[in-house]
């Protein structure tokens, strides 16, 4: 076993011996091993941050991103309400470069080769690895809401479930809606990304027409039988601070939409609203197609190193993971998920132990108004018989109340957060 | 395959002038991997000794029996909290322990050595 390793070792000098002779012209010579991280979200950043910073800056690490800087997803909900700008939501990428030297490359992943270990890119360059450090997030799986295939039809119908520039689109949308509209959501079923965040949404909008336009309705047409998370607080937070403005009802199986009259065709009604949101269910994002080995839609990994059980020298993390038991798709568990990804991939590359029974923390605030916020709270452990991670008996829940103090708590948990993936 | 590889390759990186180091692995310093891991599970709200969490409560520079003192609040329900009674349930006493002993070594943010 042993020999094996060691020989597994030379094979890790060889391939970055290989790659210097291809590109030392525009590279220089390549003596270190090479991490290519893609996507810079709450998963890839972390990953890429702490393999510098754990790594002793002895592992090159290249982060392929598409964008030019990071909006969040978190609190992005906030700018439907009116209390945060999308600009607040944003971070630059310089200081992984700067500060970590991380080297960032704006492009787009295309493809990756795993038996030669490259990556191609959309501007044509590939990228050689050690190891891949995939971070992809989420594609929406257009194939069940085919009306909404196109870009057009959904500056009509509006997914915002990716912060930025769809965002803007409803937020506009609910500035230009008049007084006494319908504002009408979908949910999708269970796993999707954000498990709190369509109903910390109902109560931003609803904050947002009680102010402005309060003959208004809202229509919550939730394809899961009942509110998956936070219930009794997001309930009470209905019917305390917007009453009479909410219409939940679950079991909304959404079979199509008619996006030119901005019309929710469910399994028993058509529902007609003014402004139309739909979350379209999601499986992992494209680049990370070949690797989905569950329910054609999510990525099992191994939970110790996040390597792919399809294919070697592959890791995955965040929402595109086939998630452990009890374990939310969300930015806080992705931003773990790069820690332990980091620090296991720096372990597989100098033959070090990997973690011992590491312990993964989530934190989800969700405001339900402008000054108030709730949390769920896990705590997730791995469990080496299980070889998964599991939530810890007894630990984690929800806030008791909703309150203002976890207001100021969940701005200070984005700045740290942040903070933790870029600066 | 990959034995044969790796003692040509080298060669062929030497001959072209790209430098001949590209056989050597890098070597860290053995570190507590589990610690730092850990302690790494509470950035996001605690900041670290480089970054003083935005909204107080750094943990670096804490003494070893006061952290392990307030965990053991927060887990008994001796000490209330919004949400760190939740999480400190989730952390058994080896590691309350393993993380007291990380963030006793760190300086206080800000704090110049």
């Amino acid at each position: 076993m042993r020999q094996q390793r060691r020989g597994f070792l030379k094979g890790i000098g060889a391939s970055a011996a290989l790659a210097t002779v291809g590109g030392c012209a525009t590279l220089g010579g390549r003596a270190k091993p090479k991490v290519v991280v893609v996507g810079a979200g709450f998963g890839g950043a972390t990953a890429a941050r702490y393999l510098r910073i754990w790594g002793n800056g002895q592992v090159e690490v290249d982060l392929v991103e598409r964008t030019d800087r990071f909006v969040s997803c978190p609190l992005s909900n906030l700018v439907l309400g009116g209390s945060r700008q999308i600009t607040d939501l944003s971070v630059s990428y310089d200081e992984l470069a700067s500060r970590h030297g991380v080297r960032v490359i704006r492009d787009e992943a295309l493809a990756i080769d795993a038996q030669r270990r490259q990556v191609r890119l959309a501007s044509g360059n590939t990228l050689s690895y050690d190891r891949l450090v995939i971070s992809p997030g989420i594609d929406f799986m257009y194939e069940t809401i085919p009306s909404l295939a196109t870009e057009q039809a959904r500056e009509v119908v509006p997914h915002a479930w990716k912060a930025g520039a769809q965002t803007l689109e409803l937020r506009a949308q609910l500035q230009a809606m008049l007084d006494g509209g319908i504002f009408a959501m979908h949910i999708p079923k269970t796993p999707y990304r954000c498990p709190p965040g369509p109903y910390e949404r109902v109560c931003q909008v609803a904050a947002y027409l009680k102010r402005f336009k309060p003959r208004s309705k809202i229509l919550v047409l939730d394809a899961n039988p009942e509110i998956v998370s936070k219930k009794g607080l997001f309930t009470k937070a209905w019917n305390t601070l917007y009453p009479g403005m909410i219409d939940y009802q679950p079991n909304s199986e959404l079979v199509d939409v008619d996006v030119r009259g901005r019309i929710a065709k469910l399994t028993f009604a058509d529902v007609r609203a003014d402004v139309l949101n739909v979350i379209p269910p999601q499986r992992a994002a494209a680049i990370a197609a070949p690797f989905i080995t569950a329910n054609n839609r999510w990525c099992d990994t191994d939970w110790l190193t996040c390597e792919s059980k399809a294919e070697k020298f592959v890791h995955i993390l965040g929402d595109a993971t086939l998630s452990a038991p009890a374990m939310p798709k969300s930015g806080h568990m992705a931003n773990q998920h790069g820690h332990l990804c980091a620090e296991s991939v720096l372990a597989l590359l100098t033959e070090q132990p990997l973690p011992q029974s590491p312990v993964l923390t989530n934190t989800c605030y969700s405001f339900v108004s402008a000054s108030q916020a709730v949390h769920v709270a896990s705590v997730h452990r791995y469990d080496a018989a299980k070889k998964t991670f599991t939530a810890v008996d007894g630990s984690g829940g929800v806030s008791a109340e909703l309150n203002e103090p976890e207001a100021a708590i969940a701005h200070a948990w984005a700045r740290n957060i942040w903070a933790d993936m870029f600066t | 395959m990959i034995r044969l590889a790796s003692s040509i390759i080298p060669m062929l990186a030497l001959l072209a002038g790209c430098g001949a180091q590209s056989q050597s692995l890098i070597h860290l310093e053995p570190v507590a991997t589990g610690s730092r891991l850990l302690a790494a599970g509470c950035v996001s709200c605690h900041g670290s000794d480089e970054q003083p969490p935005a909204g107080g409560l750094p943990l670096a520079g804490l003494k070893e029996p006061y952290f392990i003192a307030q965990m053991q609040a927060f887990q008994s329900g001796q000490r209330t909290a919004t949400l760190m009674h939740q999480i400190a349930k989730g952390y058994d006493a080896a590691q309350v322990a393993s993380l007291a002993r990380y963030f006793a070594l760190q300086r206080r943010p800000g704090e110049r050595p």
